[in-house]
């Protein structure tokens, strides 16, 4: 790691004028992905701006038709909220396999968002369930936040502060596992909203990010079932190939994640 | 036996240091003015060095020096060497290019050191790593073997044109090609033996240490064989003479083969000390593990197998290309030759066998000596052989196994070896047992109903351990002698130290070895300690490497005991005023048997130093020392069998069941023996399922961390079934054959011959990943 | 350069560091605890665990900035005195290690997962919850039955609190 300088924001203002004063300032929530990326000597910002501590961002609230993740939130406590655990069950056992367990005490939605790493979980829930990004400035919807690999709506020094997801009439979850990385090889989520509209996102497949699979919810759409999805064709074009997934094996990974993630929905 | 002898379960006498972070690894070691060193390698897989320059980098905070591989040839350190020469067909000699510790002109892998930073702080030296300005003018890579021997490729050596190391064979060619002349089916295949990186949890390091005063290194090392790189550095390298250099290998966080070797880091870090006049630390971290560590295995095969019309062996015909890397590792020239092929007749009786191996060099990693080296190949070699003809010959695979097993013993292969013992059935019978074998067809067929593809394989492996037999090994072209040696110090107050060349680095030998004095003398092994991994203390040893502690370690301990066992003996008898002859030893007392007149131990000893009354010309003190060398190399065998599942929609296989029945010979410590086929079995399944070394036709590394090289995880093994079957080893005083390598070396086989059962397409190469494994059902079907 | 305090295996330590310095560099280096370990540069392996505030982290992945006022606990803090905790003389009673190098970073976790699941531990959770710890030594078998066992142990302990 080059030599960086760490400081620990006490509110959200006080983030984001340390951000300012920064050359390459970075913000630092779990940072269990920004720091393993500055160990590789991969990154290298002037200043780290430690976001973990503020307590505006920590929290998880479960109204009538919205649940409301904080930021800063570990995955560990969204996973084992039982609030949430009862509106959308499907979003805290995603939050449960992000990663490790040690991982999951550190790591954060609001990280794992602004990072938009192709592989990572939350990206799927957070477009399946059109739910919408806050930030100290804004709010993004999920359909606007996403701009490809790593790349997001998010301007420079912006600070994701929660997430809201609406409260669907059901969602599932599957993800298959990178044998090495543990990250999602692919990863889908199904939702059905409370008034009938089905949204399906793919995370670990596209080469571009999270992205909705239009074929999977025109059918589910129809008929909510596995087996609906049994004649359905997933193209690979644009999908990722690499050691451990071939295109053609992510885009059959993503109907039949999807069938699972159906079969497991509630 | 006793509680703590032969045959006992002991715990582990190292563990409370180990629960507790009180181990100490060569990392934990701060040495006073210690400075730090960060090697800058090569990013390219091939290239020319045109210039370094190293000013900025020498104006960086906390720099102490700027090394170069100019400046380490000029210093006439010497090139490392491979102590194994092998000869091509027609009887040249191996061809080697030369390996300089940092390159100054050419590099031939990425990851290859061209210049090293020292620093007082790691940081400081990382950082100024990178201000090193290297100019390289890039060359051509090749990283395929078969692309490397092919018209037109790029050169690495002069030395070795069309980059070929050696052509070497083993058997008799006209009697394999008569053989096959008279079979009534042939069986053809071609196999991968996917390359695979080590990666013990404890990345390599060194600490080198210069004494000025008495022109003294000492090198703090993570090594297999403390003894064998101290000679090897004095030796070859020109460090220092033998007498001018200690090495220390204090514990050591795994090894698997990768720790045997000399690398250029220690030999760096020794040179740099004695320059800065302050010790050097150098740490890898496991990028550079990934790219310097020897990798292991890398061949590509084609086999035919000649059978009668009674299913019965005829020949073996066998053609290897094995990926040797960039340069030749210390033992890697010894590990697709006399460790292969030499073991291709499996537990079969085949009568003619003619295997050819070509050694090559790629722009990749060395390759050398991983758990097992050499014996996994082959053992893989064989038992997929053998169940795709089982396959095409329509026969059950565990029948054509034993219709061909070898009965009669010993028995001499047509590849040098001479099997001793072994009883390869009940091996088989007791796994077929284990995992009810005959009720497979009922599961399967369940298994079909509920949309899972199950599958069962098997792997009869045997392998060569005990490594090894010195004249026999000398006559093969080895540079050393491969017996062990062993001091026993039975002090004033009856404690005891045992002082041996095997280290040990995750195989208890510190509670193993403890047993067998615990037998011999009948002391508790509280009272005895092990002594190894430092050359001021032991005065030789060969080290730990290819199962060979106990078969080799252990019976010189065994033979050093006899000695002082004969001595105190003496003494005793001498101080109870009885005949020797009379003298037994019960639970630590010498007795005069049919008396109740006894001495203890510690009362031995303590006459043995006082000498105050001891028989006539007798030398005080007890402490005795042997050197042994096995009369012929021990075969462990058994039979592994496993029943797996493959989900139809991910390709994704999971194991239902894993059965191993070893034959080890004698067991000192059931417990400690387990433990080491667990770990060699998960090693095995990972090279079948998970594991690869991947590189790039320019030669980079694309699985250069665990997010892109799969380790096996505890969720993608099972909990193992193992039983044990016993033929004592004939060739030591103790029976044992050694237990750690055989899990690497059955289990891969019995994983893909289950996966190739289950998906019905036996064209599958290893790591079986789910992606592969997927889209082989679909070219299958 | 940062001042931090923290308290480690229930002492107050504090220090002046480079704001790179991360809890594995401060333990090992500074307060010489090289009980925690680094088998990996991507927060893969988990030879590095350590808990912070009660919850098992990767101390490679964690700036000693960021554990500024926590409490640490190593595995040189885990036992009481001579006696072992009952996760550490499960290992040794069940031959839970090899060569030692995973072990403090596994068993950190492993106390960790006992404490999440309390006796409910059945042989696939532990499998699945070991998914941050490599071991190349012992294929898990034998870890996997250290930490049921030890689960035993610690419930029956917390039972007779």
């Amino acid at each position: 790691m080059y030599e960086t300088h760490y400081h620990r924001a006490s509110s959200v203002d006080d983030a984001a004028a340390q951000f300012a004063k920064g050359a390459e300032a970075k913000y630092l929530s779990g940072g269990q992905t920004l720091l393993p990326v500055m160990k590789q000597r991969l990154a290298a910002p002037s200043d780290v701006i430690d976001l973990a501590k503020i307590p505006a961002l920590i929290g998880i609230e479960v109204g009538g038709d919205n649940v409301t993740i904080k930021a800063a939130t570990p995955h560990y406590d969204v996973s084992t909220n039982a609030a949430l655990q009862k509106a959308i069950p499907a979003l805290a056992a995603l939050a449960g396999m992000i990663g490790d367990p040690a991982v999951r005490y550190r790591g954060t939605i609001g990280g794992s968002l602004a990072n938009n790493d192709p592989a990572a979980d939350y990206p799927a829930a957070v477009l399946a369930l059109d739910a919408t990004v806050k930030t100290n400035k804004r709010s993004i919807s999920a359909t606007d936040f996403f701009k490809g690999l790593f790349s997001t709506a998010l301007e420079d020094g912006e600070i994701i502060t929660a997430v809201t997801f609406p409260i669907p009439a059901r969602a599932g979850y599957a993800k298959f596992r990178h044998p090495a990385s543990r990250f999602a090889l692919t990863g889908v989520f199904v939702a059905q909203t409370k008034s009938g509209e089905v949204r399906v996102a793919a995370t670990g497949a596209s080469a571009s990010g999270v992205m909705r699979v239009p074929a999977i919810e025109q059918a589910l759409k129809a008929n909510w079932s596995a087996s609906a999805l049994d004649s359905v064709s997933v193209s690979a074009d644009g999908l990722m190939a690499d050691l451990h997934g071939a295109a053609d094996y992510r885009a059959n990974l993503i109907k039949v994640m999807a069938q699972r993630a159906v079969k497991d929905a509630a | 036996m006793g509680v703590e002898g032969i045959g006992a379960s002991v715990l582990r006498k190292e563990d409370r240091r180990f629960t507790t972070g009180k181990g100490r690894y060569v990392d934990d070691i701060k040495l006073q003015g210690m400075t730090h060193a960060h090697f800058v390698r090569s990013p390219h897989g091939h290239a020319k060095v045109k210039g370094i320059d190293s000013s900025a980098a020498l104006k960086m905070p906390g720099v102490v020096a700027v090394l170069t591989g100019q400046q380490i040839v000029d210093d006439k350190v010497g090139n490392l060497i491979c102590g194994w020469a092998v000869h091509s067909k027609d009887g040249t000699p191996m061809k080697m290019g030369a390996w300089p510790a940092m390159a100054p002109e050419v590099v031939r892998f990425v990851g290859q050191a061209v210049a090293v930073v020292i620093a007082e702080t790691k940081n400081q030296a990382r950082d100024a790593a990178e201000a090193v300005e290297v100019t390289y003018e890039e060359l051509p890579a090749v990283t395929n073997v078969k692309a490397s021997i092919a018209t037109g490729a790029p050169q690495l050596h002069p030395e070795a044109p069309n980059n070929i190391v050696y052509d070497w064979a083993l058997g008799d060619e006209a009697a394999t090609n008569d053989a096959f002349s008279k079979a009534a089916n042939v069986v053809k295949m071609d196999l991968v033996n996917n390359r695979l990186a080590p990666n013990a949890m404890e990345p390599r390091a060194a600490i080198a240490q210069y004494d000025e005063a008495e022109e003294h290194f000492t090198l703090y090392t993570t090594s297999q064989n403390p003894h064998v790189a101290r000679l090897v550095l004095s030796a070859f390298y020109n460090i220092a003479p033998e007498n001018k250099l200690r090495v220390i290998a204090p514990d050591v966080g795994g090894g698997f083969g990768s720790k045997i070797f000399i690398y250029p880091e220690e030999m760096v870090a020794l040179w740099a000390s004695k320059k800065v006049n302050r010790p050097v630390k150098w740490t890898g971290d496991r990028t550079e593990a990934f790219l310097t560590d020897a990798h292991g295995r890398d061949h590509v095969s084609h086999a035919e197998m000649a059978f009668d019309k009674d299913n019965k062996i005829l020949g073996l015909r066998v053609k290897t290309h094995a990926n040797f890397g960039a340069y030749m590792s210390l033992f890697s020239s010894s590990v697709p030759t006399y460790l292969y092929a030499t073991l291709l007749s499996g537990q079969y009786n085949i009568p003619a066998i003619y295997a050819e191996v070509m050694g090559v060099y790629t722009n990749t990693s060395p390759v050398d000596a991983y758990r097992g080296a050499g014996r996994p190949e082959a053992s893989y070699l064989v038992e997929r052989m053998m169940e795709t003809a089982a396959r095409q010959l329509k026969v059950d695979p565990a029948e054509l196994r034993s219709k061909n097993f070898i009965r009669q013993f010993p028995h001499q292969t047509p590849v040098i070896m001479a099997y001793d013992i072994g009883d390869f059935q009940a091996s088989l019978d007791a796994a077929m047992k284990s995992i009810d074998y005959a009720g497979f067809p009922a599961r399967k067929a369940k298994a079909k109903s509920e949309g899972k593809l199950r599958g069962i394989g098997l792997s009869c492996y045997i392998e060569a351990c005990g490594i090894a037999p010195s004249k026999a090994v000398g006559s093969l072209g080895a540079g050393v002698g491969l017996w062990e040696s062993a001091e026993i110090r039975v002090n004033p107050v009856g404690t005891i130290e045992v002082l041996t060349g095997s280290h040990s680095h995750g195989q208890g030998h510190e509670t193993t070895f403890c047993q067998l004095v615990a037998e011999r003398l009948g002391v508790p092994v509280s009272q005895v300690s092990i002594l190894h991994g430092d050359t001021d203390k032991v005065q030789f040893g060969m080290g730990t490497y290819g199962s060979r502690s106990l078969a080799v370690g252990g019976s010189a301990i065994v033979k050093a005991l006899e000695k002082v066992e004969a001595k105190a003996k003496k003494i005793a008898a001498h101080q109870l005023e009885a005949s020797e002859s009379d003298i037994v030893i019960e639970n630590g007392e010498f007795k005069v048997t049919g008396t109740d007149k006894s001495i203890a131990l510690p009362m031995v000893a303590l006459a043995a130093y006082t000498a105050h009354n001891l028989p006539d010309g007798m030398e005080p003190g007890l402490k005795e020392s042997a050197f042994y060398d096995p009369s012929n190399f021990t075969f462990p065998a058994g039979t592994y069998i496993c029943e797996i599942e493959v989900d139809p929609g991910t390709g994704k296989t999971e194991f239902v069941n894993f059965v191993a029945a070893d034959d080890f010979g004698r067991l000192i410590n059931p417990m400690i023996v387990e433990g080491q086929v667990h770990g060699g079995l998960t090693q095995g399944i990972g090279q079948a399922l998970l594991e690869g070394a991947v590189y790039d036709s320019n030669g980079q590394l694309i699985t250069a961390s665990f997010m892109d090289y799969a380790m096996p995880r505890a969720d993608d093994v099972p909990s193992y079934k193992l039983q044990h079957t016993t033929t004592l080893c004939p060739g030591n005083p103790l029976g044992v054959k050694g237990c750690g390598e055989a899990g690497a070396i059955g289990a891969s086989a019995a994983v893909i011959n289950a996966i190739t059962d289950a998906i019905g397409n036996n064209h599958l190469d290893m790591p079986a990943t789910p992606d592969k494994v997927w889209h082989a059902i679909r070219a299958g079907a | 350069m940062t001042a931090i305090s923290l308290t480690v295996n229930g002492k107050v330590v504090s220090g002046n560091v480079e704001d790179r310095t991360l809890l594995v560099q401060f333990l090992r280096d500074h307060l010489n605890l090289t009980g925690t370990h680094v088998g990996c540069d991507t927060s893969q392996c988990g030879a590095c665990v350590v808990h912070v505030d009660g919850r098992a982290v990767k101390s490679c992945t964690t700036l000693v900035g960021q554990v500024d006022g926590a409490s640490v606990t190593t595995i040189e803090g885990l036992s009481h005195g001579d006696e072992l905790h009952p996760m550490q003389a499960a290992f040794r009673d069940n031959h839970g290690l090899q060569c030692g190098y995973c072990t403090p970073g596994m068993i950190m976790s492993a106390v960790d997962i006992v404490q999440r699941h309390g006796g409910k531990l059945d042989e696939a959770t532990v499998r699945h919850e070991l998914e941050g710890n490599i071991c190349r030594c012992t294929g898990y078998h034998n870890i996997v039955k250290s930490v049921l066992d030890a689960a035993g142990r610690m419930s029956t302990a917390q039972a007779a609190e």
